[in-house]
């Protein structure tokens, strides 16, 4: 905000007076407009406040917190750790298998519960099937914020698949409460693997047909190649994790470089951006390697699909969750990013204090060093390839 | 069509003969809109995977009839610090831009609303009449974002006017004429006959001025898309940037006249180039199937070709940004185009 002060008026010099061709003095500023609450690029209840010389925007403040539920001072008054998930589905709504394997990893850890094989290869499957959902959800609203209407529709057709089979599982489309502490709340139903293998049979030409579409279409790369470049370093200073960092070719996955369950036993590699149509980190970039998680994600499930054993999936389940005192940071890879739970247990049953740290609130938090000098539609861009979900945002 | 209308008594040497000859193409142009707007809403959602209007009436035919008896009945909501009268005038200047434009197509040998020798000239002219309106509309709505897509929607459209005009004047240096009718009857030979393949020239001239004819033709659908405001040209009303630019302050009928006239508008840029390019409501086969009926059909037919197009391309294609937009306008279309025209007047001179 500039200072207010009341100088003598032989002083005051107004940066915005102009001499026209004509030898006219014109007053022009720089317009101030509000992107959202209510708008359809802001990917929820954000306020973006542009500061706009035509359309240059010379500069975005980020305002949130029209969404903020007390999520973490919520977990504090639940009467026991389990209570916790639901809260942890409803951060990132497009994520909530993730969210919930987050939470539920980090109080295993300070219970020290080590979860049958069974159960850990159902979280792989199911974090993997979430993430190719929440990227078909990222990419298709990156194509509309493009004004590509069709890839959003052909994307949620697909997603609607995968939530099929995790409404065959759990029950629920949207929100699970599928990964318990120390198991998950149903084991597979018997047609599971094989539907889930036919969808990744299915899948795989249609990421090939978005790439026809979208994704190499001369326009669509006209308008995101060198737009919003965040240079690694950038990146890295702002702590960005997930898409984010590694369109800018930082080659940091956690679940390879802090590995948890058993993603070190399984075959797959981490997509980087490699600026192939513009600069590393550009818009292209973040969207590229979304893409390409995908396919690492189909490798993934597939492997995973046939290693699963049989087992019981509650039979790590404890009786009664009460930590003994402590406290414990455990980070996972959501689809956006790094998100970490924080927990200090006072030897109660109920937590103490949680700390959740969300992928897309940090993510946000560059776009005012990324977006300056950009235009209207590259900010969009921008916002786009971001790729937030203002409910982790808040929460 | 003048004639057989001036055979009913009543109508005779009337006012009321104007009044009814004025009147057909706002009943096309009404009929038009209600069936393009199902059409693309259908094509859109076959593009799209998906079924779009299936409950009123089979496939959901009635569907625009129930959509414009809900505009009607909806609240008229006007800013409270919107210019009241220029916000309530601007639609129907856009209308008023779109619906001249009618007056000089020729629909048919017997049917032309004006068949003036300037035909093209006024063609070109009157629909720019539109962009005072959109300005009007997004000025008038006193809202940031709307004033963004008012002041894109002039550049753009003034951007385009410049190509559009540029590949019709190669039809018209072929056709030597500016009159519509003239141009139409000039291609009454058959397809060969149609200007986008040289027109009906001389064997070599006509293979010689081919290339450049088929450009100007690609040219002007190309500009034509931009001028009705469509993607990848939607930048006026880009929903994702702009929330519906010139537009977002319009309910209920205003809005639905603005929707109309952007519609009865595609077919105007398609019925311009239809007639110029495309044979015009000649019979592609030449004698056969020709004759005032069958020119109506022949024209609205060809002009629904390339509203189909325009469709197509809409749920096809990403939006462009403005600089690229202005780019493709000024550094590769005219240029493109002044090409054109300079070597058809090279060929048609030798």
């Amino acid at each position: 905000m500039p200072e207010t002060r009341i100088l003598p008026t032989e002083y005051v010099t107004d940066p915005n007076l102009r001499v026209t061709s004509s030898g006219k003095t014109i007053r022009s500023e720089e317009m101030i407009i509000n992107m959202g609450p209510q708008h359809p690029s802001t990917h929820g209840v954000l306020r973006l406040e542009l500061v706009l010389d035509g359309e240059i925007v010379m500069d975005v403040i980020p305002h949130i917190g029209y969404l903020h539920r007390c999520f973490e001072k919520h977990a504090e008054h639940m009467t026991n750790y389990q209570q916790v998930i639901p809260y942890a589905d409803r951060m990132d709504y497009l994520a909530s298998m993730n969210n919930d394997w987050a939470y539920a990893l980090a109080v295993e850890r300070l219970m020290k519960i080590e979860v049958p094989e069974r159960v850990e290869y159902i979280r792989i499957i199911m974090a993997e099937l979430q993430r190719i959902a929440s990227h078909l959800v990222a990419l298709g609203t990156f194509g509309i914020d493009m004004g590509a209407f069709t890839p959003f529709l052909w994307m949620f057709r697909d997603r609607e698949k995968i939530l099929d089979l995790f409404e065959m599982t759990c029950g629920a489309r949207l929100l699970y409460n599928y990964v318990w502490v120390g198991g998950v709340s149903h084991d597979l139903p018997s047609q599971f693997v094989d539907q889930a293998k036919a969808f990744c049979r299915y899948l795989k030409p249609k990421i090939k047909e978005y790439n026809d579409l979208l994704t190499y279409n001369e326009i669509f790369v006209r308008r995101t190649a060198n737009v919003g470049v965040l240079p690694a370093d950038v990146a890295i200073n702002y702590a960005c994790s997930g898409p984010m960092l590694r369109g800018s070719g930082v080659n940091w996955d956690l679940r390879r470089d802090d590995p948890y369950s058993l993603y070190h036993t399984l075959e797959w590699e981490v997509q980087v951006g490699k600026g192939e149509v513009g600069t590393v980190g550009d818009c292209w970039d973040r969207f590229i390697v979304k893409v390409r998680e995908m396919e690492e994600s189909l490798r993934i499930i597939e492997q995973a699909l046939d290693r699963l054993p049989e087992g019981n999936v509650q039979s790590a389940i404890p009786k009664r969750i009460r930590p003994e005192a402590g406290e414990i940071y455990v980070r996972t890879e959501t689809p956006r990013g790094e998100l970490g739970f924080y927990i200090i247990s006072d030897g109660t049953a109920s937590p103490s204090r949680v700390k959740a740290r969300g992928p897309a609130f940090v993510n946000l938090s560059v776009i005012s060093e990324i977006s300056k000098g950009a235009m209207i539609a590259d900010l969009v861009a921008i916002v786009g390839s971001i790729d937030i979900v203002l409910g982790e945002v808040d929460r | 069509m003048e004639e057989l209308l001036r055979s009913i008594p009543i109508l005779g040497e009337s006012i009321l003969l104007y009044l009814v000859l004025a009147a057909l193409p706002l009943v096309f142009m009404l009929l038009y809109a209600l069936v393009t707007v199902w059409v693309e809403m259908k094509v859109s959602a076959h593009i799209q995977d998906r079924l779009a209007y299936m409950r009123t009436g089979p496939h959901g035919v009635a569907q625009p009839i129930a959509d414009v008896l809900k505009l009607l009945q909806k609240e008229n909501t006007v800013p409270a610090t919107a210019d009241k009268f220029l916000h309530a005038l601007s639609p129907y200047l856009v209308f008023a831009g779109t619906y001249g434009a009618f007056a000089a197509i020729p629909f048919s040998s017997a049917y032309i609303g004006s068949n003036i020798d300037l035909g093209v000239f006024y063609l070109v002219a009157v629909s720019s009449i539109v962009v005072v309106g959109i300005l009007m509309a997004g000025w008038a709505s006193n809202n940031k974002w709307s004033l963004f897509g008012a002041v894109r929607s002039a550049a753009q459209i003034i951007s385009y006017e410049i190509p559009a005009a540029l590949a019709i004047l190669v039809a018209v240096m072929i056709s030597e004429s500016l009159n519509l009718q003239v141009v139409s009857r000039l291609q009454q030979g058959g397809i060969q006959d149609w200007i986008v393949f040289g027109g009906a020239l001389p064997l070599t001239q006509k293979l010689l001025v081919m290339p450049f004819t088929i450009i100007a033709f690609l040219m002007l659908l190309i500009a034509g898309i931009a001028e009705v405001n469509r993607t990848p040209f939607d930048l006026p009303e880009a929903e994702s940037e702009l929330v519906q630019g010139y537009n977002t302050e319009y309910s209920g009928m205003r809005f639905a006249v603005f929707y109309m006239a952007e519609y009865a508008n595609m077919f105007v840029v398609a019925a311009i180039a239809a007639s110029l390019f495309l044979g015009g409501w000649a019979s592609p086969f030449g004698e056969f199937l020709s004759g005032p009926i069958w020119g109506f059909v022949w024209i609205v037919a060809k002009g629904m070709f390339i509203v189909f197009v325009q469709i197509w391309v809409r749920w096809t294609l990403p939006r462009l940004r403005v600089d690229q937009l202005m780019y493709t306008a000024w550094k590769v279309m005219i240029p493109a185009l002044f090409l054109c025209v300079f070597a058809v007047g090279l060929i048609l001179v030798l």
